[in-house]
């Protein structure tokens, strides 16, 4: 792996404030570059919308995060990627590690065919130790926190030992925050979370994208504009695998620097 | 406005063609199992008794029961068993979850779907080869079980690795962006959406287990024994070699004796199938173990 020319320079300094940080970033499927020279700063406890027309890489970014992109087998990454002002592309990087602090939130709902608590209790079963798990009370305990946080627990408390993938896909949704919340994660990506929803769907999943906001770090990619001007405090562009413009949100769809952007705001192309 | 012209009605008779040529074949497919079950029942069923089930052969194995063979073959079953499902299902989710798609696994999956064409007499000779000389199991239980093992081993690597296949990628990507290890993943949500499947393997390794003669007749299955076998390093009778013996080398033996060991042959395949078949029902109804 090539290391950044600039790492060094002003690597100490933002330790705390950036939650993600990208450098220099260049990514391979194959032949093909899926990402050119990304430099990103994802604040801490702030939502950042990710868009950009389908086939930018927006997909891409968020999954070279949490190193997901990696079972494909023919990906090839240059520079670097840190979280919380850690390097995770370096030998040595635990991904149950890295991935219990960068939770990550699917297109599709993909909640495990399984019991609503067991799903809860899910990511503590694979992370908790075994003698030193928590106990019985404890768990449910965990449960309805978690459940409560996504604002799910009134909706299922009577029925949590139904099979999750019985519930509507919103729910399952939620659900599939709520799994993340056990081993309390600091980040949290969300991969188009509303996409396979209806409007009252996406609505109740944007509420509580907000709700969460501040407590968690939230890299949000959609396609679809409304919703990152609903959600996000922060909103980055992207147009061919590159960075375009990254600024608040209010900005961009107020004044955006650049004309791709406006472009694109504006539906010209996408 | 809708009336069928020339050329619907012709289609209308070719969709019909097709529809009885498909019907006739499959009926044709279901004659003969019906037909060899139905002889089975009426030329053997005079045959089984509770002496017959439980009693040794007698007089040149042309009178008494077929005790040690059934039990033989129950042997010979489970151990193969014992040896080729652990080792099929290691194998195949070795196959399907960690290993790269390269050429080495393309080669190895090649070799097994090969290994599946191979006559059972061959493998009867490799079984000798290396079970009952090179390794000196000698003819016994052991060799001959290994040798079954190793004849059944593809049917339960490529039903396993199917069903492996048919879970969805959604459960294990789930699973990974969790911070899952493909152990992990594989203990919790791969195997027990997949165990219907695999035991589906088992059902047909059984049948084909319980019913080869080549492999186990040079391996460890004899004529006759006039006691039953005591561990894995015995030899034994059983029921499809002594099926062989009493129809082709023996002579004078009542025309009922050998339907009556066919039938329970046959009775004791579809019991274990109808018992995995169970298990397999009982399995999907909890999906978590």
């Amino acid at each position: 792996m090539i290391r950044n020319a600039r790492e060094g320079t002003e690597a100490t300094s933002d330790r705390h404030e950036n939650a993600i940080r990208t450098r220099n970033l260049n990514l391979w499927y194959g032949d093909f570059q899926a990402l050119l020279d990304v430099d990103l700063q994802i604040k801490k406890g702030v939502v950042t919308a990710v868009i950009g027309p389908s086939g930018c890489g927006k997909s891409t970014l968020l999954r070279s995060v949490n190193r997901i992109n990696e079972r494909l087998g023919y990906v090839r990454i240059t520079g670097g990627i840190e979280v919380l002002g850690h390097d995770v592309y370096e030998d040595g990087v635990s991904l149950p590690r890295l991935r219990k602090e960068v939770g990550m939130v699917f297109q599709r709902p993909n909640p495990l065919p399984i019991s609503i608590r067991d799903n809860v209790l899910f990511s503590l079963d694979l992370h908790g130790t075994r003698d030193q798990g928590p106990g019985k009370g404890v768990k449910e305990e965990i449960v309805e926190r978690c459940l409560r946080r996504v604002l799910l627990w009134d909706s299922v408390k009577d029925r949590l030992q139904a099979k999750a993938t019985k519930l509507s896909l919103a729910e399952q949704q939620k659900l599939c925050i709520a799994r993340l919340l056990p081993v309390k994660p600091s980040i949290l990506l969300m991969d188009e979370p509303c996409s396979a929803l209806d409007p009252k769907g996406t609505a109740a999943v944007e509420e509580l994208i907000w709700e969460l906001r501040g407590v968690y770090t939230i890299l949000i990619v959609t396609h679809n504009m409304a919703q990152a001007r609903r959600v996000s405090e922060e909103c980055v562009f992207m147009l061919m695998g590159r960075i375009v413009e990254h600024s608040l949100t209010e900005d961009m769809f107020a004044a955006p620097k650049e004309k791709q952007t406006a472009d694109y705001i504006e539906g010209r192309y996408g | 406005m809708f009336q069928a012209t020339k050329r619907d009605v012709r289609n209308k008779n070719v969709e019909f063609l097709w529809r009885l040529l498909f019907l006739t074949m499959t009926v044709l497919l279901v004659l003969p199992v019906l037909i060899i079950l139905a002889t089975l029942i009426v030329k053997g069923g005079p045959a089984i008794s509770l002496g017959f089930l439980f009693l040794e052969p007698t007089n040149g194995m042309t009178e008494g029961g077929i005790f040690p063979a059934l039990v033989g073959t129950l042997w010979l079953v489970a151990v193969a068993l014992l040896i080729s499902v652990p080792l099929g299902v290691a194998a195949a989710l070795y196959l399907s979850e960690y290993a790269p798609d390269n050429w080495l696994t393309r080669v190895i999956n090649l070799a097994i779907i090969n290994l599946a064409g191979v006559p059972s007499i061959v493998h009867a000779l490799f079984g000798v080869g290396a079970f009952v000389l090179f390794f000196g199991f000698g003819t016994s239980i052991l060799a001959a079980s290994l040798t079954l093992a190793v004849m059944t081993l593809p049917v339960v690597i490529v039903t396993t690795r199917e069903s492996l296949l048919a879970v969805p990628r959604a459960f294990r990507e789930a699973c990974w962006s969790m911070g899952a290890t493909r152990w992990q993943t594989i203990r919790r949500v791969v195997l027990p959406n997949a165990v219907s499947g695999i035991l589906t393997g088992v059902i047909l390794e059984v049948s084909r287990t319980a019913g080869e003669t080549a492999p186990i007749m040079l391996t460890g299955a004899v004529f006759f024994l006039p006691f039953l076998p005591q561990g894995i390093f015995d030899q034994t009778m059983a029921l499809s070699l002594h099926l062989f013996v009493i129809s082709t080398q023996v002579p004078n033996v009542p025309e009922h004796l050998p339907y009556g060991v066919a039938l329970v042959l046959i009775a004791m395949v579809l019991m274990l199938n109808a018992a995995s078949i169970g298990f397999r029902v009982y399995l999907r109804g909890r999906k978590k173990w």
